[in-house]
């Protein structure tokens, strides 16, 4: 087996770092997406809490979709051998973000409360179904697959030989479970930092049972991935201390520091796919039938040309989506509350919001909406 | 191949060809309203008429139903290459993924956050400010189109690679051959004027319809006064446009023209046929070409009017000598026939355009009901004609998937079952098919309603009628 390159180096860390940004990004939202049902009591509160992530989920998406047109271009038997290798549990999960994605959209494009449940259960299932399938599928990808050579066309490939159940095992329904509870934490937390009132409140409350149950979940996976390592590595020990460490935060400052709890499930989920990553270096996907069909990323890599142009491009643009997302997160950083979007009954109550709107702070968003189903 | 394999290959043509086509309905409609909505609210921004306010949250809203649909449509696009063509995306992706990785960076992050800006932004953001979030919004939808024509045309006419025998696949040597491949580049232009007519044909539509019931006849009349002049000038270039595209064609992909004029012989001064029946198959005069324009094809095909056309059986004989045994022809009449369908549709929307204009400057569009009645069924021809450019185009091809270099049944994944992949089949096509009746409704309900009114000093303030 042939070591890997620089570029193919850099390219691993680059989809590493694009899969982290979905998962601490989307994450919240999935959190958001399964709260929403849970905790939102009206139409207002569901509103506001729809609000907290309007402006930002599809940009979060659109990391998942970088990550896979990078895996793409850059490691393209990976991208294949992986996607036509876990095809009913992407399946799953393509049907989930579908509905999900168009939940958002539709919740309160008609005022009727049968068309909103409906949307509901779709933002709420799209949201818990992903969260717990990403963590499975992770599981599956670093404790190794039923992969063996297959010849087609003449050539032979490394393809994925089981089929779907065999991606359950207890341990990779354990990183499905632990994912879940620490997304819907994490999106706890982000419900926490970003309302106010009532709905604040019952927020904190989650996030406080929440956080620590995500903590030990996350505990257990990433010591079961540790002992499971034929020779400890010692960088994967470290990033799962710290993620262990960042969901510790979490659980003690849920109550009293939203921001600084916030910033430990973050930090926990960024080393906690670290851990991941670096057990997986430097194979892009492992075999669970002998060590000799491991895939590396050197045999799954595209030519150095190709690699070189996609490093000018990531260069180039990285930065830029990184400073704009950036100005969003800090355009829309004010709080948001329910009451924000109490219901308008006439135009003359709109106008009195309305007016009410232009004398009173900036934290209030909703007033001067149109009632929903506008 | 076994059957069992067989089937699977059909099962994923079918899925590819039901999941990108219904993903078209959405994008030239989502690329053609941003355009328009953002230039409305360019007027708006200059001229401070509540009336362009008022058409830019209009237009908008409808955009953004046609946004979500895209992009949860876009989703699946992404995903299928590995999941279906997993043998192609092996084969292929040193080159095709890099301007799909591109079309996530460069387009993709831009079209999303910065709408976002947009719907969240009014009255947060300064007028200017917001004004470029939707400019950015439209440009970043046409650049994701560009990229994606670049993967597509590198299939339809490889370009700037090479073919490693080691490893039996193909490797990139140019990216700048590939960004500017000629056929991109025409592709481009023509699926652009493709998305404006589009937009404008829907906005026209819509705009009759209301004219018709003297209904906000002042916001309507603006919104047509801006579309149909833009829609007999891009009515008028995709005519000539499409002749080059089709010139360009002939040289890189011949049997496809060949098939799409059910010429089965090679000849000289081949008429174009307007109408034609039989069986489509090789024996000659079983095809009925009866009603024909004399030289057009040979016209239409190069330029000249009597030069040589070159016939499918011919081609064919070609094309074994060179490639090894097989057969090269796509399904002739699927070919001629949705060829046929997007040149009529090209011409009504052309002569629609011209009349939309001429009445328009004439200033008789609100007193001239029968037009705006046309017009009501019209905006459908767009929605046909991009459908069956897309048919003719992706099945003229085959059985190539990549021309010349892969064929399409050795592009299926070996791996996935018959049984799997109808499974995602009905679940995406049953998913789609609800999609679409809830966001049909919604669309037309949305467009029926007509804008929302506004009132002084509103435009400075928070507005949620866009978002949830
Ligand atoms: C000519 C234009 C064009 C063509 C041929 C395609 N698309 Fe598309 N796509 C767009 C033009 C577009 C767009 C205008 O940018 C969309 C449509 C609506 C939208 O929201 O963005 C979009 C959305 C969209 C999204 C969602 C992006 C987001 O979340 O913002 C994805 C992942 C794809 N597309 C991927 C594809 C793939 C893999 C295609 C090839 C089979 C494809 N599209 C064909
Ligand atoms: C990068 C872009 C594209 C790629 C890589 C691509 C690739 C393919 C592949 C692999 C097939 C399967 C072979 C076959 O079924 O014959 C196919 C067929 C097809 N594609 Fe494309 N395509 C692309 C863009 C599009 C777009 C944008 C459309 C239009 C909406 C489209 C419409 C079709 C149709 C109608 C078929 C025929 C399905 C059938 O044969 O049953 N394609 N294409
Ligand atoms: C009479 C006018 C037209 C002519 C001569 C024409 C010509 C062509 C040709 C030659 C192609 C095939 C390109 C290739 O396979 O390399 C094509 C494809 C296509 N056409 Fe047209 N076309 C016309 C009108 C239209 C209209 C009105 C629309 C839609 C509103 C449209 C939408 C498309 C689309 C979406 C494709 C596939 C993308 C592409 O390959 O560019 N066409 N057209």
């Amino acid at each position: 087996m042939e070591d890997t390159t620089t570029l193919q180096f850099i390219w691993f860390v680059l989809i590493s770092v694009l899969w982290i940004g979905y998962l601490i990004l989307e994450g919240f939202d999935f959190g958001v997406g399964i709260l929403f049902k849970l905790i939102g009591g009206d139409k207002e509160e569901r509103r506001a809490i729809l609000h907290t992530i309007g402006p930002v989920w599809d940009g979060n998406e659109v990391w998942l979709l970088v990550a896979g047109g990078a895996t793409f271009a850059a490691f393209p038997e990976w991208y294949a051998t992986l996607f036509s290798g876990f095809y009913l549990a992407l399946f799953v999960i393509l049907l989930a973000l579908i509905v999900r994605n168009v939940g958002f959209e539709m919740w309160g494009k008609r005022d009727s409360d049968a068309w909103r449940t409906g949307w509901e259960w779709c933002i709420a299932l799209g949201s818990l179904l992903p969260a717990l399938l990403w963590g499975v599928a992770w599981a599956n990808i670093i404790s190794g697959i039923p992969m063996e050579p297959v010849a087609t066309n003449g050539r032979e490939s490394l393809e994925y030989v089981g089929n779907f159940f065999d991606l359950l095992s207890v341990y990779t329904l354990l990183g499905g479970v632990a994912s879940l509870a620490i997304f819907f934490a994490h999106g706890a937390l982000f419900l926490e930092m970003r309302t106010e009132g009532e709905l604040r409140e019952k927020a904190k409350a989650v996030a406080v049972k929440a956080t620590p149950v995500a903590a030990l979940l996350g505990a257990v996976f990433m010591a079961w991935t540790l002992i499971r390592q034929d020779s400890l590595e010692i960088l994967s020990l470290i990033s799962a201390v710290v993620a262990v460490g960042g969901f510790i935060v979490a659980a003690v400052s849920a109550k009293s520091n939203p921001v600084r709890a916030f910033i430990g499930t973050a930090a926990g989920i960024a080393f906690y796919f670290i851990a991941q990553f670096i057990d997986l270096f430097p194979n892009a996907l492992v075999s669970s039938i002998s060590p000799d069909f491991n895939m590396s990323l050197n045999m799954a890599s595209s030519t150095d040309y190709t690699l070189t142009v996609m490093t000018v491009v990531a260069v180039l643009l990285v930065p830029v989506v990184l400073a704009y997302q950036a100005w969003t997160y800090w355009v829309f950083r004010h709080r948001v509350s329910a009451e924000g979007f109490g219901d308008v009954k006439s135009p003359l109550d709109l106008l009195d919001q309305k007016k009410e709107a232009a004398g009173g702070s900036g934290s209030n968003p909703g007033a001067g909406g149109e009632p929903a189903g506008s | 191949m076994s059957s069992i394999a067989m089937t699977s290959l059909d099962l994923a043509r079918w899925q590819f060809g039901i999941t990108t086509l219904y993903h078209f309905i959405f994008v030239p409609l989502t690329i053609g309203l941003a355009f328009f909505t953002a230039w409305y609210q360019t007027r708006w921004y200059r001229t401070k008429d509540e009336k362009w306010l008022r058409a830019t949250r209009f237009w908008g809203k409808l955009m953004l139903i046609s946004f979500a649909l895209g992009v949860a449509t876009g989703i699946v696009q992404e995903f299928q290459f590995g999941m279906n063509w997993s043998e192609y995306s092996r084969f292929v992706g040193d080159i095709f993924g890099a301007p799909l990785a591109m079309e996530g960076l460069a387009a993709f992050f831009v079209e999303s956050t910065f709408l976002g800006l947009w719907i969240f932004g009014w009255g947060r953001l300064s007028p200017k400010v917001h004004l470029i979030t939707m400019w950015l919004v439209s440009a970043s939808t046409i650049l994701s189109a560009y990229f994606i024509l670049a993967a597509n045309s590198w299939m339809q006419h490889p370009v700037g690679y090479e073919l490693n025998e080691a490893t039996g696949k193909v490797e990139l040597t140019s990216i700048w051959a590939v960004l500017t491949n000629n056929t991109a580049l025409y592709a481009m232009t023509h699926t652009m004027l493709a998305a404006l007519l589009t937009g404008g044909m829907v906005i026209a539509g819509i705009s009759a319809w209301h004219l018709l019931r003297k209904n906000e006849v002042s916001v309507f009349h603006s919104s047509m006064r801006i579309a149909l002049p833009t829609l007999a000038v891009a009515g008028l270039l995709t005519l000539v446009v499409g002749h080059f595209n089709g010139v360009l064609m002939t040289e890189q992909q011949p049997m496809k023209m060949a098939a799409a004029d059910a010429v089965f012989e090679t000849e000289s001064g081949v008429g174009l046929s307007l109408f034609a029946t039989g069986d489509f198959e090789g024996n000659p005069g079983s095809t009925n070409r009866n009603i024909q324009m004399p030289n057009a094809l040979s016209f239409i095909m190069t330029g000249k009017p009597d030069s040589e056309v070159k016939g499918i059986n011919n081609l064919n004989a070609e094309y074994q000598e060179k490639f090894g045994p097989g057969e090269y022809a796509p399904i002739v009449w699927i070919s001629y026939w949705s060829w046929r369908i997007m040149l009529g549709c090209g011409f009504l929307l052309a002569l629609f355009g011209l009349i939309g204009w001429w009445l328009n400057r004439k200033d008789k569009l609100t007193t001239s009901p029968r037009f705006l009645k046309i017009s009501m069924w019209a905006a459908s021809l767009p929605f046909i004609a991009s459908a069956a450019g897309w048919i003719f185009t992706e099945m003229g091809r085959q059985p190539w998937v990549v021309f010349g270099l892969l064929e399409t049944e050795n592009g299926v994944s070996p791996t996935v079952s018959a049984g799997e992949v109808w499974i995602t089949l009905v679940g995406f096509t049953a998913l789609y098919g609800v999609l679409a009746i809830i966001a049909g409704r919604l669309f037309f309900k949305t467009a029926g309603k007509g804008p929302a009114e506004v009132e002084e000093g509103d435009a400075d303030k928070p507005y949620l009628g866009l978002a949830y």
